[in-house]
């Protein structure tokens, strides 16, 4: 059995999960960034201390599933949830859904995710794909980073669906209650409240680690790296601050240009010119986190080793602040039409 | 970042898919165009994944000597930590630590190393012996 579903590519997983089970309930306009900006995706934080494969623990982009979750409220779609205790009931809810005629959402991990190369298997638990369709015991999976459709067998998709560790999925699945038309002005609402949240997260969240102020935290912190941690394993910070910047999901320049596509077209839907000029602030945010990207990848292949070369990288990434200071807090000062 | 200048460099990527990256075109509008890869960052995984074959290496010896279970390789090779195989094999982390040791490893039951031997997905007979060649 094969569902009718249009499978399209997209940066990010989740994001992509988000606009293409959207889309085909009624939300047609959605799109990815979209879906990015109106669940105020955009974030920094670094969180000292606490280790994620060895490395540093620094995002990009908000907390796994809540972009899903206040794009869904926003445009307000009904969705179910549903967690499980065995992997027998997980199966059957979900070929119960398949016949149903509903592509269903899953949360997975990627390790043992067979269709991805070992280079990018980690331990990582919030990934989201859509099983759309069942032939013989092979499920088809629409993976949103992929070009095209792929399957896996009901044994590895039960695997990943039933990964363990940090975010278990247990079987997590997620659709669509029911078909609702999304209204213009239920875009226009929730592209308003998302900036709105997204310009609180990153300008007024308390503490110094996250947000424009997390930017500069960490910034302070890459000064000290070299002669805290070693030239060798300061190199593989920077390599882990440069996976979760630039690595597949983020579209380029840690979500940076994504959200920069987010406000051209949320000008679609609200004619304010300051939507237009801060999209280009944004911009200009990705390509000096590439500039920075390329300064920390001459450290870690250690063609560049000495304290002026970590400075130097972290007065881009003060630059960096900066420039996304004034983007957010130009973007404060819209005044939306009623 | 302009349309034309999205890298298009040789990575792992290749493997798995072309990514969708977000570029401005002519006009400045944006757009998503697909990339192969970028070196940098192709730079970056490789980094990772030289540190972590590194502690694979060093995993390996510390059991050839005698100074830790084979279950020390396997959690390294699986790129798992103390908390994701007892999320995976339902012990108890002291209780793994334990197991980790050469003595207490010699002890553990056939159901026990199976619980193991199904979290790091290779067999018993694998399990001792360390003999894996490649990631199943």
């Amino acid at each position: 059995m094969r569902l009718e579903f249009e499978h399209l590519q997209s940066a990010h997983c989740e994001n992509g999960v988000t606009t293409n089970l959207l889309k085909r309930v009624g939300a047609h306009k959605l799109t990815e960034p979209l879906a990015f900006g109106i669940g105020s995706g955009l974030f920094f934080i670094y969180i000292p201390l606490l280790k994620i494969n060895k490395g540093p623990a620094i995002a990009f982009r908000t907390q796994p599933g809540l972009i899903f979750k206040r794009t869904c409220k926003a445009l307000d779609i009904p969705i179910i949830r549903r967690k499980f205790r065995t992997k027998q009931e997980a199966q059957k809810v979900l070929d119960e859904c398949l016949q149903s005629g509903r592509p269903v959402g899953c949360q997975v991990g990627v390790y043992y995710l067979t269709y991805f190369p070992k280079e990018y298997r980690f331990h990582f638990n919030a990934h989201n794909i859509i099983v759309f369709g069942k032939e013989g015991d092979n499920y088809l999976i629409s993976d949103p980073v992929m070009e095209t459709p792929t399957s896996l067998s009901s044994y590895e998709l039960e695997r990943v669906r039933f990964a363990r560790g940090a975010l278990a999925p247990r079987g997590q699945l997620y659709y669509p209650a029911e078909n609702r038309l999304v209204t213009d002005d239920q875009f226009r609402n929730g592209i308003k409240s998302g900036i709105k949240r997204n310009v609180r997260d990153m300008l007024y969240i308390p503490g110094s680690i996250a947000g424009v102020s997390g930017i500069r935290y960490i910034a302070k912190k890459i000064k000290k790296w070299r002669s805290r941690l070693g030239p060798h394993n300061a190199g593989l910070y920077l390599a882990q601050l440069v996976r979760m910047q630039e690595e597949i999901g983020t579209g380029g320049g840690g979500f940076r240009y994504m959200y920069a596509a987010f406000l051209q077209q949320a000008y679609e839907f609200h004619k304010i010119d300051q939507l237009h000029e801060t999209s280009g602030l944004f911009t200009k945010a990705g390509d000096l986190w590439r500039t920075a990207a390329v300064q920390a990848s001459g450290i870690y292949k250690g063609r560049l080793d000495s304290q002026q070369d970590y400075n130097k990288m972290a007065d881009h990434l003060f630059e960096i602040a900066g420039i996304e200071k004034k983007a957010f807090t130009a973007l404060s000062k819209i005044k939306w039409a009623k | 970042m302009k349309k034309e200048e999205i890298p298009q460099d040789k990575s792992a990527l290749e493997k798995l898919t072309k990514e969708v990256c977000y570029a401005v075109d002519e006009q400045g509008n944006y757009t998503t165009a697909l990339s192969s890869g970028w070196e940098v960052k192709a730079n970056a995984l490789d980094v990772a994944w030289e540190d972590i074959e590194q502690r694979i290496a060093n995993a390996r010896q510390k059991v050839l000597n005698n100074e830790a279970s084979p279950l020390l390789f396997f959690m390294e090779w699986r790129l798992m930590d103390i908390p994701i195989v007892a999320a995976y094999t339902g012990f108890w982390k002291w209780k793994v630590k334990k197991h980790m040791k050469p003595n207490v490893f010699k002890k553990i039951n056939e159901k026990k190393m199976q619980r193991y031997a199904d979290a790091f997905n290779v067999t018993i007979e694998e399990l001792k012996t360390m003999n894996v060649e490649k990631v199943k």
